[in-house]
């Protein structure tokens, strides 16, 4: 087992990957200050903010030898017996001068930089920095540059060079380059080739100060304002970890979430961006009901009984489970109609596509299945339909011959962009003709939404608790970051009180629940960890459990 | 510390002798202090058809007014300093990249409720371009809640009103100090 000396104290590296001295340092709990240095990018070394002392200790002797100069951390492999000194005068004069030297041509614009709060010029300053201010520094105004998808603060770099090697590396674009030399370096892009890939709002969080800012938000909120809560991405099936930023229930920001099960460092813009359909003024809003002579608002305290009464009374019923549900609502609803209707009949909502999956250098895939969840649906289905798994257009087919009555659809889709229309379309709606009973549970007006019953306004994801499972059988719970708006009852709020469940929805409840019913969920009995749970795991079991038993048989 | 610690001194309430039982001289002296009020010179002020005398109006803390620069413009650069210092919550700011070429932020709207505002002057420390002063004026009235909800334009024209009688405070960026001068501060 090799091991690290980390100022005096012993740490076991991991076995089976090379770390370097700052992620060794790290393991023992000791932050080693880094610009450059991003386990997602190569080493260049050239911040030199990491420098620390770093000896060797004779295997056999257990004499210690130290190097005369410092050395830079990110670049010295962590091997056994390497002895790393952090709190050395040496260290802290180093780090002290580097520091000078970044703020001796940093204006200093603090008041306005977007960074402010989380900067780590900042926070080195505090913490590494001089107490004294040698040179007279004033503070000046930083030039702005459009570099496409994001602002360049030319004056507040610190040429890390994180972003060069990002579009590089990970997004395989590589728009961005290093300008002249020495002093007058500057990140720029060639004239007439911006910056302008799928991957590009990653740069902003990898800046470690605030010379690249986010146009979507710039000067939009103060980072200390912003809460941040874990949660899932909805926009395609790779199903990210993000952050969500938000401040009031109003999300201002989406960021990445380390996850080295499914996406690493990045996220893609489509869901960094995407979260502005939460807050779109054409969201359904207050719950209605159809009568003689147009819509009806109906009460969200009555609703639960009302709608339960309407499909009582429908008899044969059908549920569209969109691939849009949490896994618990999804199985909330569908429990709900087969209570009411032994023989419901239940199929997935339309899965919406486009193109194919892009994969970038770097690893980092966006699928082409634009919806969260249908893997988690389809399992609920295939548990409640005996392993059969309606797709929408068959369910849509077997519904004469089947002589439903009622039909639940639910939908969560994105919001119609002309000429692109709602997923679910005029088409859609005239096959629902003769239907006694049609109930939409959507975020936007769709054709299907006007020709119903009952529309209920559904919640986005970022109002809503429950677990995603993304195209490699990864469940990811989260809880809500914002309130649903006034007159919007998230799904699973709803289909509790409709199981006259008592108290309020309990997402972890649910997922218990089915853990202990399908043999899909069964690894979500315990806790699920930040990262995820892999059902696949729990898979395996099963069948080899299935083939174990079929061999005894 | 312990109350029977011997570094603490415990003070007596001081003894009434005879005289003070009788209360005649408590009584004497009394009166002698009220009389002197009642011929000496008069303190209170007719308001509101006599102004307060403020005596330091530096630090007197009453509406809010916001500077403007050089050019006219509205010298707030809309880092939400005041915003994040204020006690009472009661500054709201809308920022937003400025029009102008030689700055990057200003405010699109800056509203202040001068209601809930607590006038503790925080905002005045917090502002890193002393964009934002509390002035002398103390007698604020209004007609209804909202008109006490002060936007950009009013907050500025209390600086138009006030420019001439309190100019802008500069605290900072500091006057250059000599070497000469800084050595003498030392000895």
């Amino acid at each position: 087992m090799a091991t690290v000396i980390v100022d005096n104290r012993e740490v076991e590296l991991p076995e089976g990957v090379q770390l370097n001295c700052i992620q060794a340092a790290a393991l023992a709990g000791v932050e080693i200050p880094h610009y450059c240095f991003h386990p997602g990018l190569s080493v260049v070394g050239s911040c030199r903010m990491c420098l620390v002392e770093i000896g060797k200790r004779d295997p056999q002797t257990g004499h210690i030898t130290m190097f005369p100069k410092l050395q830079p951390a990110c670049n010295t492999p962590a091997a056994d017996g390497t002895v790393i000194v952090t709190q050395s005068e040496k260290v802290q004069q180093a780090r002290a001068m580097v520091e000078e030297d970044l703020l001796l041509r940093h204006p200093i614009d603090c008041p306005i930089c977007d960074k402010a709060g989380e900067c780590r010029l900042q926070d080195y300053h505090f913490r590494y920095g001089q107490k004294e201010r040698r040179a007279e520094i004033l503070p000046f105004h930083s030039r702005r540059r459009d570099l496409g998808d994001v602002f360049l603060f030319v004056d507040r770099c610190v040429m890390c060079t994180r972003c060069v090697r990002f579009v590089r590396e990970v997004a395989g674009t590589g728009e961005l380059l290093v300008l002249a030399r020495g002093a007058h370096e500057e990140i720029a892009v060639l004239p007439g080739y911006p910056l302008n890939n799928k991957l590009s709002g990653n740069v902003v969080d990898l800046c470690p100060v605030g010379a690249l800012a986010d146009k979507d938000f710039l000067y939009k909120q103060r980072v200390w304002f912003l809460r941040s809560h874990r949660s899932v991405c909805p926009h395609c099936a790779a199903g990210c970890s993000i952050w969500i930023d938000e401040n009031q229930d109003h999300l201002w920001r989406i960021r990445p979430r380390e996850n080295p099960h499914v996406n690493r460092w990045w996220i893609c813009n489509d869901g960094r961006y995407g979260y502005h359909q939460v807050h779109d003024r054409r969201r359904l809003l207050g719950a209605r009901r159809r009568t003689a002579d147009g819509w009806e608002e109906l009460d969200w305290a009555q609703a639960p009984l009302v709608v339960r009464e309407a499909l009582e009374r429908a008899g044969r019923l059908a549920a569209v489970l969109s691939p849009f549900l949490t896994v618990e609502e999804a199985y909330l609803l569908a429990l709900l109609v087969r209570r009411i209707d032994p023989e419901a009949l239940l199929g997935l909502g339309p899965v919406p596509r486009m193109g194919q999956d892009e994969r970038f250098p770097g690893g980092f895939t966006i699928s082409a299945e634009k919806c969260p969840n249908r893997r988690g649906v389809e399992a609920v289905l295939s548990y409640f339909m005996k392993g059969r798994v309606l797709q929408f257009d068959e369910l849509l087919g077997q519904l004469g011959p089947q002589g439903v009555r009622g039909l639940w659809i639910t939908g969560g889709y994105k919001a119609p962009t002309p000429p692109v229309s709602h997923v679910l379309d005029q088409a859609i709606a005239d096959r629902l003709e003769g239907l006694d009973l049609v109930i939409v549970q959507d975020l936007f007006p769709s054709p299907v939404a006007e020709r119903a019953h009952y529309v209920l306004p559904g919640a986005a994801w970022a109002e809503r608790d429950g677990a995603y499972v993304n195209c490699q059988d990864r469940l990811q719970s989260f809880r809500r970051a914002i309130r649903p708006p006034r007159g919007v009852l998230p799904e699973g709020w709803l289909l509790w009180q409709m199981h006259q469940r008592a108290g309020q929805f309990d997402a972890a409840a649910v997922l218990d629940e089915m853990a202990q019913q399908i043999t899909y969920f069964a690894p979500a009995v315990y806790e699920i960890p930040e990262v995820g749970l892999d059902l696949k795991a729990g898979l395996l079991a099963a069948t080899t459990a299935k083939t174990a038993s079929e061999l005894k048989g | 510390m312990q109350p029977n610690d011997p570094q603490v001194r415990w003070l007596k309430e001081p003894e009434l002798g005879w005289t003070g039982k009788v209360y005649l001289p408590l009584f004497v002296e009394g009166m002698r202090t009220t009389l002197r009020h009642l011929v000496g010179p008069k303190l209170t002020v007719q308001s509101p058809e006599e102004r307060h005398e403020i005596p330091e109006p530096l630090i007197y803390r009453g509406v809010h007014r916001l500077n403007r620069d050089e050019q006219g413009r509205v010298k707030c650069v809309a880092c939400f300093l005041c915003a994040t210092i204020c006690p009472a919550h009661c500054i709201d700011i809308v920022a937003a990249p400025s029009p102008w070429p030689d700055r990057d932020k200003y405010p699109e709207s800056f509203t202040i409720d001068e209601l809930r505002c607590i006038y503790c002057g925080m905002c005045e420390e917090a502002c890193p371009v002393q964009a934002i002063e509390l002035t002398t004026l103390y007698d604020l009235t209004g007609k209804s809640r909202e008109e006490m909800i002060f936007d950009k334009e009013k907050l500025l024209s209390v600086y138009d009103q006030t420019k001439d009688a309190e100019p802008i405070f500069q605290s900072w960026p500091l006057p250059a100090v000599s070497a000469e001068q800084e050595n003498a501060q030392k000895k």
